[in-house]
């Protein structure tokens, strides 16, 4: 039993590193396949952090506070859009701008504001707790093996959690089953197509930058208001970048990027359990193996090795009508 | 018109000149975390505030946000006069040791790390004598018999808290079980409260009920973990139990704000020693905190039983190893 407690609980964490990836990957996956290459991912979490802890801790809701986040990651989005689709500039400098520009201004604002460099007070109650679903003690104790699992790594997570396993379907439907969506895929493959058939390249863009913007929206909340209890400089720590990589990793589909993003947090969380644990044969590991493995299946996947990862055909390539 | 302008310019400026010239112009810079990390840098902060309150006299700090930015800043410093410069973080010791070169006449305080040249005081502590007291502390209360201990950056300080803590925690109990996790290897390490919280949760689940960490912001992430898992958790550095009363433990309380307000007021009364500092439980340099938060959490007993470890300590007749002097955590 000992054992598949640890195994649980390691799921369990697992999960929850998971989360902020999945929120990101599908905005990442949003921004690509419309043909807009979005490095800013980061910046966009790292922002709507900052801004859903002000949120939550001025109004005292949590709610507030993630509508707050939405708000400020969709503004972004936006300013990276215009920087791209209209003004049809470079777009991974433009991403690497919204970054620079979320990493200085949250510092600011926060310093101006709170006088903690940086730090937003912490809020207690006015944050996203973790929901324990109906029946999972019951169960719990009462059948084997199912019920812990139930227990410890299906219930007993916050809201948002929840959410990000149904952005993935929703990302999978309004991709791959609705009009929006397929004429999204088809401005980030041939926009010379979607223009000749009436349709705006610009104006579907731009819809996806802003669904992008809500999710990275859900990720820095999550971060700052519902894993965490304040804001803190920089604590997304390179999540964004992750993500992006489970983008590729994922092949721009819904589904890959739930396992690229269920596998990296699995790592995460197997490198804070297994830090100076004696393993058989290879004795103890070093922490830096896992935190490196999801940039090294990345490369490995991108070297053509684990098949090919084709990217949108015209991801990065502003679009200019013809005359 | 403008003449008599000009004349009253160059008055004031040569008043303020003079003004500046009596006086010392003492500077602080602060490493990654910044300074209010309710940490190591926080400590650093509140020792020159209290100068400041104390005697009037303003002084200028920086944050340094990126390893770019470490020489500049310190070289900007030194030419524009300040002295003595406080530089807070063993990070910051190579270039202390290049810049101090440069400006014989500048002094500079290093803390956490030693550069030995005539124009430099280095403050170390005994940060194991004090991990000990809180490893003891731990040991005493914990109900599973398991104490967890989270570092910041795996760094050799850092392990040094962490020898410290496990030789107190066997003090107490010889069988007792002490996990030690260090949240990475970049400086990016002491702003992952995420993490933190996570390596946190991973301990609870293994039994462990204290935790530890000497991980400068990461241990915010920490601390919430222990609120919300209804578990306790130990501060550092600067005196935390206040951020969530009830739950503090104890801190492991390390007194950079002495070392800095103690180098700003030799400075001023002209006596500003160079050379190496090292301050324990004895000189008062770490400690261990109680007040009003914690004190609910602790019975008369278990504080006479620290206070009777750390006069030991004090008399020397428990020896605490330094993990720096072996490299290693044999004892």
């Amino acid at each position: 039993m000992e054992m598949f407690d640890q195994i649980f609980s390691l799921l369990g964490a697992s999960i929850r590193l998971a989360t902020p990836l999945m929120f990101a990957a599908m905005a990442g996956i949003f921004s690509e396949r419309s043909g807009i290459v979005d490095i800013g991912l980061e910046g966009k979490m790292l922002i709507s952090a900052f801004a859903s802890a002000c949120a939550a801790y001025e109004t005292g809701s949590p709610w507030l506070g993630l509508l707050a986040g939405i708000l400020v990651s969709v503004m972004f989005a936006l300013m990276h859009g215009y920087a791209s689709i209209t003004q049809r500039g470079d777009q991974t400098i433009s991403g690497l701008a919204v970054n620079f520009l979320a990493s200085g201004l949250t510092v600011v604002l926060g310093h101006a504001w709170y006088g903690q460099g940086g730090l937003t007070p912490s809020v207690h109650d006015e944050r996203f707790k973790s929901i324990i679903l109906p029946g999972a003690e019951w169960l719990g104790e009462n059948v084997p093996v199912v019920g812990p699992f139930y227990e410890q790594v299906i219930s007993g997570h916050n809201i948002l959690v929840y959410l990000a396993f149904v952005s993935v379907a929703a990302a999978y439907w309004v991709l791959f089953r609705t009009r929006f969506g397929l004429r999204l895929r088809a401005t980030g493959e041939e926009p010379n197509a979607v223009d000749s058939a009436g349709i705006s390249v610009a104006w579907v863009r731009y819809r996806a930058m802003i669904v992008t913007g809500v999710l990275c929206g859900c990720a820095g909340t999550y971060l700052s208001i519902a894993q965490n209890a304040a804001f803190q400089r920089e604590m997304t720590a390179g999540r964004g970048y992750i993500a992006l990589a489970a983008v590729i990793f994922g092949k721009w589909h819904p589904k890959g990027a739930l396992g690229a993003c269920l596998l990296f947090g699995f790592l995460q969380s197997l490198e804070t359990r297994l830090q100076s644990v004696q393993l058989p044969l290879v004795g103890e590991l070093p922490s830096q193996v896992f935190s490196a493995i999801p940039y090294i299946i990345t490369v490995v996947l991108l070297a053509g090795f684990i098949g090919k990862a084709i990217a949108p055909k015209n991801v990065g390539v502003p679009y200019v009508k013809e005359r | 018109m403008k003449t008599t302008f000009k004349v009253v310019a160059g008055l004031a400026l040569s008043a303020i000149a003079a003004v500046s010239q009596a006086q010392i112009k003492p500077s602080v810079i602060y490493d990654m975390g910044g300074k209010f990390d309710r940490s190591f840098n926080q400590a650093s902060y509140s020792g020159a505030e209290a100068f400041r309150k104390e005697t009037g006299i303003k002084y200028t700090d920086f944050e340094i946000t990126n390893e770019g930015q470490r020489e500049q800043v310190m070289l900007r410093f030194a030419q524009r006069g300040f002295s003595p410069i406080v530089v807070a973080g063993f990070q910051q010791a190579p270039i202390v040791e290049k810049v101090a070169k440069q400006f014989p006449k500048t002094h500079f305080v290093l803390i956490d790390a030693v550069v030995d040249l005539p124009n430099v005081r280095s403050v170390v502590f005994k940060e194991q004598e004090g991990s000990f007291l809180v490893g003891a502390l731990a040991a005493m209360k914990t109900e599973h018999d398991a104490v967890g201990f989270i570092g910041g950056m795996d760094i050799p300080l850092i392990r040094k808290f962490g020898c410290g803590y496990e030789q107190g925690a066997k003090y107490i109990s010889k069988d007792i079980n002490v996990l030690q996790n260090m949240t990475g290897t970049t400086p990016s390490a002491w702003n992952d409260p995420t993490k933190g919280g996570e390596l946190a949760r991973a301990q609870f689940d293994k039994g462990v009920d204290i935790i530890y960490a000497a991980a400068g912001g990461t241990g915010v992430g920490v601390y919430q973990a222990a609120v919300d898992a209804g578990k306790l958790a130990i501060g550092v550095d600067s005196n935390q139990n206040y951020l969530h009363p009830g739950k503090m433990l104890t801190s492991m309380v390390k007194r950079v704000d002495v070392a800095v307000k103690s180098a700003f007021e030799d400075e001023m009364k002209g006596k500003f020693t160079p050379g190496l500092q090292v301050v324990g439980l004895k000189e008062n340099g770490v400690d261990w905190a109680l007040d009003e938060f914690n004190r609910p959490l602790l019975s008369e007993e278990d504080i006479a039983k620290v206070q009777d470890i750390r006069a030991k300590i004090v008399a020397g007749d428990i020896k605490v190893h330094n993990w720096e002097d072996t490299k290693s955590c044999e004892y």
